[in-house]
């Protein structure tokens, strides 16, 4: 992958990123729960994302026009809420009622709480399968959007991922993107010991896709593999993301205890040590 | 409600009545879609696909996901028909029904057919009688179980006009024309009048439910027979009323009597209105082999069952002695 984005947009998006994973360790502190781990490990995917790939306006939220990202691995919805309250979809201050009776910031995100949320999802292996429909309703439309959608490593043991992923293959549609977080863990451990899933990039190929193996972390990688997505004329792509679980703080980072358990407050304010706004 | 008129009853297909409204349906909603998981001659989503091959999708074996794919074509602004057996649409997929439709309030309708016991010969891995337990318990989900095809085309036009989830359950089996089709959804039409008893009958039940009547009506007996084909939302003033003016409620369905609509009635009479409820389905154990009506004569919905049960019912309620 070539370094070929301008630097001010990556200082930008770095920015904003630094941004939401501090609102994510924020937002778990104050909820007393949640998962970290998977919200960090896509935060850089999530950004490059709302505040560069995808077409939306939130002026608009329901332009039928618009490129639509389903978070398939709901458990990641803080990172999702912090982009989209930076992208203006939201009251900033209102990230920290998560989880809180009431709230519109639902433990797994609520499409019809939030005009931003695309689709509900949360049970893992099905934010895929709505964005397969999504895209073959925009190409029977003939619409532009594209569509993204964030998926798991866990979830990759799913089986209706697989049956989603075969249907976006045999349809061709070259209006879908599957952006893989490659953070190696899931809640138990290692995919890799409780159940495999690779050669994961050679199964997406198998089915039909478009595979790029991409550093999750980097932003020129990020933006080249979207915008070599949105050329492709021939059929699905899917972004095989390597990520670090808990991406930014040193004492989660590889930890898969830090999937579902929300820091307390004096983790919450070493995390935020470690995560200093960005000039 | 003209539940005898003329011509004569005769047995037709639901789920040919379903393909047929499909087709018209699709006619005048150029936008509307229609999915099938490799049954579509059985379910009759078929015809649908020739007539509009752009619009309908076959995804092959693999129910969950057609419920999710349904769904992502529903959240961009579609009424989308998704067809299985009743055995894969609300066992196989519940979770994606209950997330990725009702939860996302997706405007899917599952066209379920094959349901019940009256499968017959493929036996209890296809006869689900939990289904109407599994779908009536969903936030947001309609339920309807037409007892015969012009209930059935007029049941397919009512929950494509109404915004939501929905779920049809619809048998294998041929049934007799009894109605006229004026389904509304919520209503439940008295298709035979009596004072003595009600029966509310569901899906396959019906017709046998008016032969009961009719047969008690040989013996002086005014038995009230009530379609339920609307069983969520179902129809409360109607059924209370029949509770007050009879006394007695008969319940047949072709569903475990554990969750069913015999469980329906039994909690929202006891709760407003209690009286002696007695629910006539399948008891709790599984179906097995054999040819339709057979398999629902050996697991008590017979006619001569129903007789004794009715008899029953109002002996306990001291109408008969």
């Amino acid at each position: 992958m070539v370094d070929d984005a301008p630097g001010e947009l990556v200082r930008s998006l770095e920015r904003t990123a630094r941004e939401i994973r501090r609102d994510v360790i924020r937002m778990l502190a104050e909820a007393g729960s949640g998962h970290p781990g998977g919200s960090l490990s896509m935060t850089d995917l999530i950004t490059a994302l709302v505040f560069h790939e995808l077409r939306i306006d939130p002026a608009h939220p329901d332009e039928p026009n618009r490129d639509r990202l389903v978070l398939s691995k709901g458990h990641a919805a803080p990172a999702l809420y912090a982009a989209l309250a930076h992208r203006g979809y939201l009251p900033h201050d209102e990230l920290f009622t998560l989880r809180r009776l009431g709230s519109r910031l639902q433990g797994h995100a609520d499409r019809n709480k939030l005009p931003c949320i695309e689709a509900s999802t949360g049970c893992l292996g099905q934010g895929i399968g709505m964005a397969v429909g999504m895209a073959l309703d925009a190409r029977l439309a003939g619409r532009p959007s594209r569509i993204y959608t964030i998926i798991g490593d866990g979830e990759c043991q799913a089986g209706p991922t697989w049956e989603a992923l075969m249907a976006g293959g045999h349809y061709r549609l070259s209006n879908l993107t599957v952006i893989l977080d490659r953070n190696g863990l899931e809640t138990d451990g290692p995919t890799e010991s409780i159940l495999g899933i690779e050669p994961v990039a050679e199964k997406f190929r198998a089915f039909r896709y478009h595979t790029v193996e991409i550093d999750g972390h980097r932003f020129p990688e990020i933006l080249g593999a979207l915008e070599a997505a949105r050329r492709r004329t021939d059929g699905p792509t899917a972004i095989v993301a390597k990520t670090i679980k808990g991406k930014g703080v040193s004492f989660m980072e590889n930890q898969h205890a830090w999937h579902g358990k929300a820091p307390s407050r004096e983790e919450a304010e070493r995390a935020l040590a470690e995560l200093p706004p960005l000039p | 409600m003209g539940a005898f008129g003329s011509p004569a009853p005769k047995p037709e297909s639901l789920r040919d009545a379903y393909g047929r409204t499909l087709v018209e349906l699709g006619e005048a909603d150029p936008t509307m879609v229609v999915l099938d998981a490799d049954l579509s001659g059985s379910t009759r989503t078929s015809l649908f696909g020739k007539r509009f091959p752009d619009r309908f999708f076959n995804v092959g074996v693999m129910e969950p996901t057609m419920m999710t794919i349904a769904a992502g074509l529903a959240l961009s602004g579609r009424t989308v028909f998704a067809s299985t057996f009743a055995v894969f649409a609300a066992g196989q997929a519940y979770n994606q029904v209950r997330q990725a439709i009702c939860y996302n309030q997706a405007n899917v309708k599952i066209g379920a057919t094959h349901g019940g016991l009256t499968v017959g010969p493929d036996g209890a891995t296809h006869q689900i009688v939990e289904d109407i337990g599994l779908m009536r318990g969903l936030p947001r989900m309609t339920v309807v179980v037409p007892g015969d095809a012009p209930t059935t085309a007029a049941a397919t036009r009512a929950i494509a006009e109404t915004p939501g989830p929905a779920y049809l359950r619809m048998p294998r089996e041929n049934l007799m024309t009894v109605t006229d089709g004026a389904f509304r959804l919520g209503r439940a039409n008295e298709l035979a009048p009596g004072s003595d008893l009600t029966i509310v009958a569901v899906g396959a039940m019906l017709a046998p439910a008016l032969a009961l009547s009719e047969r008690l009506r040989e013996s002086g007996i005014g038995a009230r027979v009530l379609d339920f084909a609307s069983v969520k939302p179902y129809d409360a003033p109607t059924l209370l009323r029949a509770a007050r003016e009879t006394g007695a409620i008969l319940v047949l369905e072709e569903h475990t009597v554990l969750t069913g609509v015999g469980a329906l009635v039994a909690s929202a009479t006891a709760e407003s209105y209690p009286v002696p409820v007695r629910r006539v389905g399948v008891p709790d154990v599984f179906g097995e082999s054999g040819e339709a009506w057979a398999v629902m004569e050996r697991y008590g919905l017979g006619p001569e069952r129903l007789a004794a049960e009715a008899l029953d019912l109002l002996h306990v309620r001291g109408k008969i002695s």
